[in-house]
């Protein structure tokens, strides 16, 4: 029950703030969120964490003759990617108070909305309902971008459209044959849940097939190179808190699809491409990190950034080994409240200079005590500083790609050193250095603005100091998750 | 590394360890958030009294170490991390190693917090300041303190941070913030290294924690393997970042933009001695490398005489300082690179005092001159600054290795070790040990004596720095005098203090490699005979740097006069700089321009706008049937038809 609680909660909460007239939206649509994110809570505090397998499970008959089933439930990994979306959007919906949207009763429905499309990606048991909630967590982000997105948002938000479009499609012409290979059940010839996915023994060469279907959809989603083009510029032309939707929470479904839909699905396709994989994943990292380097906008520079750490990511978890696979639940759990972080940021600093060009800002840090610290911690968890949330994640991750391959695991390493270069740049453009034309008066952090990063920062050390509060609550899961890969 | 390492579990024991890391750690938090609404005096307390009382805490550890037989333990506080098989521990080994690197990091630490509440006494950022200072503490005592691989990169990376934000602390220069940045990158290039002989490590032994590692390594059998070498050479990278060894050398000259204190602490005293504590704490390790540690014996020498070189002619106290830094660090790993561990233990111990010593002494000079860092600017000042003399003088003495100063003892020791192993090595080092002599009685002459070269106001100003600044360097001037005793050679006669206080270290490692530990090979003739050579060496420098800056009251040439080509050469530090900028640095900027241009923007997306724009004809062409978005879906809906049919027809 707590399951379709926390899938239904949000979708109900957008209609009634649909209702809400003016900028009261927001504040009903932060106490909905709030309450959400109680729910997690509560679920988590009830979870069994020595168990691997799906918990408050609900399985309800919805096209019973076709064996389609309403089947929702969380492992110890959905319930961790549960927790990160219901602990930022809360936030993502406090960070826009500063905002006035026009038509903020549509624009916090639509937030409300992609909350239940991305809490079903995560809890969905059965392909088509996966499919589903994959779908409805996109339609509100194409609206949040095209309609309070920058100047160039039509056509960014087309090239985005496509690049979905055709990933979805890849996805759902695997899972209908899929579909049609699953066994007959009581009721229909064949079935659509996850198990019966599992079940499949489909002979080598229809996984290899089946595994860039699944692969390139859920890659344009992290993205992984070469599918990312999309992003910089979806990134570039949203609005913050769109832009902090789609880097915290929205890729993290493309991770997540990976450990749930392809690499237990169709094992023989992973290891015939493994190597491909990493390959790509490793060449995206240090492909993205050089051109970070340069980047002169500051949602561009973090943008690339992103598709480094999450090459990094896509790394890990394709070597199936125990440190990989947990350094990519972790690290999705720290690159969620980093990225959020950063991108706030700069919103924070556009929304009072009107720039986001490096070049045009510098000597911040002399008036702004507080925004420094909260900039260098979250600067210093993405760069992997140890006892911050991105050292652990990373960690286990680069140990886990060079138990795989040594070469491969020097190469991946290179965003240790590259991270630095390219953020280190951009702090001390940014903060450091002569106060510029635009600077001069540059405010402290608000009372609203604290109130957001706070919690991220405090976040970013609690993953960095205790990792084992969240690396115990995955480890189950994964056991499980390894066992049906290899058996 | 002693056989038996017993965890203890005795609570007030445990706390009282982790008070050492804490204290600094609860200094930094408070100065850190309260650094404006407290006094200039109070934040000065709560830094120094916090490390003071950290310092306190280790001599009281040390005496009970003692007291209870030598024991090395385990103190473990918590799971840090686990996934599958790998589990790291929030664990401290205390042992003999880390004992003194306790004493020595919280001693010469506090004494040059001290210095700094003097010395940063007018700077608006005090408060800042101490709160990064005691981070550093913090961070280095973790580093010396953690039992296991994972816990000394923590503290490794923490120092490495500190380092960046006081190198940058004057942050709107512009010059000094990239310093800063180069120190990080070129550190994290080092820990790339570290990190891969951390992953290494845990493949082979299956663990990181330091007695499990150690004990497994013992039983292997086999000199150079491969894996062995891989794990050494990679764990040497990281020394060679953190300790600035040829090539990631060049960010220590540049660190000296940091506030004095700072270059004392962090890049003379403490943090750049992390290299060779990591070498001396894995001896297991390197033992079974001969290959690796032939590697670091060369690299330490080659550094050693390449930094010397280049601070003969170098005319920014600081620099020469920072230079001759390089150079007395690549000593400490020639003597690792001959297996003498303790030698070179003795050398870092030593090098902490006389070198905090003379930049706290050159940081006084500094203050007295209104920050002018020139020597050609300097002169004469030993009458306005007599205690500040005196102390620079003893340091001085010290690092040339004149008898009885500190630094002769552990020179002349290293030296005789490196005597032993090879010849050629051994005539480096007495070289670079002719020039440091030079180089720092250069110094020494160009700003106490002579006359004064600066501007005649400035004249009147000249001033002793106060008592809070002098104890700390007249403290440090008498370790740098009597500290060589604790490892008086055993030609005198005498016990080797710490020689055989540290034997307990190498257990594993001379049941490996028994000839490696053997002391008194080289004859008592013999070694009276280096003695008198490097002693030698070392006053005939004297002699040259008296009759070059005295007698002839030479002073160097001035910015934009013409040097002679191989003076230049050294001025210039071989353009090394310059070197790795055209090797690396732009052709990486290059890269990014042009991955970004051609490949993201005109491939990629042009198949992805090649793409969508199909889509809008086809789109388009579907329009006649329908309108809007819906158009979208029905092209979807037949392409996934075709796209099954497809598959069914492929696979199937």
């Amino acid at each position: 029950m707590i399951t379709a609680l926390l899938l239904f909660w949000p979708a109900l909460a957008a209609l009634l703030v649909l209702l809400v007239k003016g900028q009261g939206a927001k504040k009903v649509a932060f106490i909905a969120a709030l309450v959400e994110f109680a729910l997690a809570l509560f679920a988590t505090s009830v979870f069994n964490s020595q168990s691997g397998s799906f918990q408050f499970a609900l399985n309800v008959p919805w096209v019973p003759s076709a064996g389609i089933g309403f089947i929702i439930g969380m492992d110890g990994i959905s319930l961790l990617l549960v927790l990160l979306t219901t602990f930022l959007v809360p936030l993502i919906i406090l960070s826009s108070f500063k905002h006035n949207y026009k038509d903020p009763g549509v624009f916090y429905a639509l937030i409300l909305f992609m909350q239940t499309g991305l809490i079903g990606v995560f809890v969905a048991l059965d392909a088509f309902l996966f499919y589903f909630f994959w779908e409805l967590a996109l339609i509100p982000i194409y609206f949040i971008c095209a309609i309070w997105g920058g100047e160039r948002r039509i056509p960014v938000t087309f090239k985005f459209f496509v690049y979905t479009i055709f990933g979805s499609l890849l996805m759902l012409a695997a899972f209908v044959y899929l579909y049609f290979q699953t066994g007959a059940t009581a009721t229909s010839a064949h079935s659509s849940s996850l198990l019966a996915f599992y079940d499949l023994a489909l002979n080598s060469s229809a996984q290899g097939w089946i595994f860039w279907f699944l692969f390139i959809a859920f890659a344009i989603k992290m993205p992984v190179f070469p599918f990312h083009t999309w992003q910089p510029d979806t990134y570039a032309e949203s609005p913050a808190q769109g832009t902090m939707l789609l880097s915290g929470i929205m890729l993290k479904m493309g991770i997540y699809g990976v450990l749930r839909w392809l690499l237990p699905v169709v094992p023989l396709g992973v290891s015939q491409w493994t190597e491909v994989v990493l390959i790509l994943s490793i060449i995206g990292i240090v492909y993205a990190s050089v051109i970070a380097i340069r980047q002169r906008d500051l949602k561009r520079l973090v943008a690339y950034s992103s598709i480094a750490h999450v090459g990094l990511i896509s790394a890990g978890i394709f070597t199936l080994n125990e440190q990989g696979l947990q350094g990519g639940v972790i690290q999705m759990l720290s690159h969620g409240v980093v990225v959020t972080g950063l991108f706030f940021i700069i919103d924070i600093i556009y929304s009072r200079t009107n720039t986001r060009e490096i070049a045009s800002l510098g000597g911040i840090t002399q008036t702004t005590p507080a925004l420094s610290i909260c900039f260098m911690v979250l600067i210093l968890a993405s760069i992997a500083l140890p006892l911050t949330s991105g050292f652990v994640g990373e960690f286990l991750l680069l140990s886990g790609v060079y138990q795989y391959n040594g070469w491969m695991g020097a190469a991946a390493g290179l965003t240790i050193i590259l991270g630095a270069v390219y953020m280190l740049r951009m702090f001390q453009g940014v903060m450091f250095g002569t106060k510029s034309e635009t600077t001069n008066s540059f405010a402290d952090l608000t009372l609203n603005e604290k109130a957001v990063l706070i919690p991220l920062v405090v976040l970013v050390f609690w993953i960095g100091l205790f990792p084992n509060t969240f690396l115990s609550i995955s480890e189950p899961a994964v056991h499980t998750l390894l066992n049906v890969i290899k058996r | 590394m002693q056989e038996i390492v017993m965890p203890r579990m005795n609570q007030d024991m445990a706390l009282l360890c982790l008070l050492i890391p804490l204290l600094p750690f609860i200094g930094f938090l408070l100065n850190g958030l309260g650094n404006r609404k407290f006094s200039k005096g109070l934040v000065g307390f709560i830094g120094c009294s916090t490390v003071l009382v950290s310092f306190l805490i280790s001599i009281y550890l040390f005496l009970d170490f003692k007291a209870n037989g030598s024991q090395a333990y385990t103190v473990d506080y918590y799971n840090w991390i686990s996934a599958g098989s790998l589990r790291i521990g929030f664990s401290f080994l205390i042992d003999q190693l880390t004992l003194l690197m306790l004493l020595m990091v919280t001693g010469i630490g506090f004494l040059i917090h001290l210095y700094s509440a003097g010395y940063m006494s007018h700077d608006e950022g005090i408060g800042k300041f101490f709160s990064f200072l005691n981070l550093f503490m913090f961070s280095m005592l973790l580093l010396v303190m953690g039992s296991n691989y994972v816990m000394m990169f923590v503290g490794w990376e923490g120092v490495g941070l500190c380092s960046y934000l006081l190198i940058g602390f004057w942050n709107k220069n512009t010059n000094y913030n990239n310093a800063a940045k180069k120190a990080f990158i070129m550190n994290r290039i080092g820990d790339l290294g570290f990190l891969l002989g951390i992953f290494l490590i845990f493949i082979t032994f299956g663990s990181v924690s330091y007695p499990q590692v150690f004990a497994e390594a013992s039983k292997l059998t086999g000199l150079d393997t491969p894996v062995m070498i891989g794990i050494t050479m990679f764990l040497f990278i990281g020394a060679m970042g953190k300790s600035a060894q040829i090539p990631l050398f060049t960010w220590l000259p540049d660190a000296m933009a940091g506030p004095t204190p700072v270059s004392a602490l962090i890049h003379a005293a403490t943090m750049v001695t992390a290299g060779i504590y990591m070498v001396i704490r894995s001896n297991v390790l390197f033992i079974l490398a001969p290959t690796t540690l032939e590697v670091i014996a060369i690299i330490g020498a080659a550094t050693a005489l390449l930094a010397a070189t280049i601070g003969l002619v170098q005319n920014d106290i600081k620099k020469v300082l920072a230079y001759s830094t390089v150079s007395q660090l690549g000593y400490m790993f020639l003597a690792l690179g001959v297996m003498a561990f303790s030698s070179s233990m003795f050398h870092v111990l030593m090098h902490a005092f006389f070198k905090a010593l003379l930049f706290l002494g050159a940081g006084s000079v500094i203050h007295a001159m209104s920050n002018e860092q020139d020597m050609r600017r300097m002169g004469g000042l030993r009458k306005a600054l007599p205690v500040t003399f005196i102390t620079f003088l003893i340091g001085t003495l010290a690092i040339s290795g004149i008898p009885p100063f500190a630094g002769f003892f552990s020179k002349d020791e290293l030296l005789a070790h490196v005597f032993e192993h090879n010849k050629i090595l051994w005539g480096v080092g007495v070289l670079a040990s002719f020039m440091t002599a030079f180089y720092m009685f250069r110094a020494l002459f160009l700003t106490f004596f002579g006359k004064f070269r600066g501007p005649e106001e400035q004249k009147h100003h000249l001033h002793e720095s106060p008592a809070v600044m002098t104890v700390p360097l007249i403290v440090l001037a008498i370790l740098s005098t009597i500290g060589g005793f604790l490892g008086i050679p055993e030609v005198f006669g005498a016990e080797h203090v710490l020689g055989d206080y540290l034997a307990p270290l190498y257990t594993y490692a001379r049941s490996i490699n028994p000839a490696a530990f053997e002391t008194g090979a080289v004859s008592h003739e013999l070694e009276f005979i280096l003695m008198a050579v490097s002693v030698g060496v070392a006053v005939l420098a004297i002699i040259i740097a008296y009759f070059m800056y005295i007698k002839k009251e030479e002073v160097p040439a001035e910015e934009n006069a013409r040097l002679a080509p191989v003076h230049n050469l050294l001025y210039q530090k071989y353009y090394i700089d310059e070197l790795y900028n055209s090797l690396i640095v732009r052709p990486v900027m290059w890269l990014s321009n042009a991955v970004h241009r051609l490949v993201d923007v005109i491939v990629v997306d042009g198949i992805v706008n090649g793409v969508g724009r199909m889509v809008i004809l086809s789109g388009r062409t579907l329009r006649y049937a329908q309108s809007g978005a819906i158009g979208f879906y029905l092209l979807v809906m037949v392409c996934s038809i075709a796209l099954i049919l497809f598959l069914n027809f492929f696979i199937g």
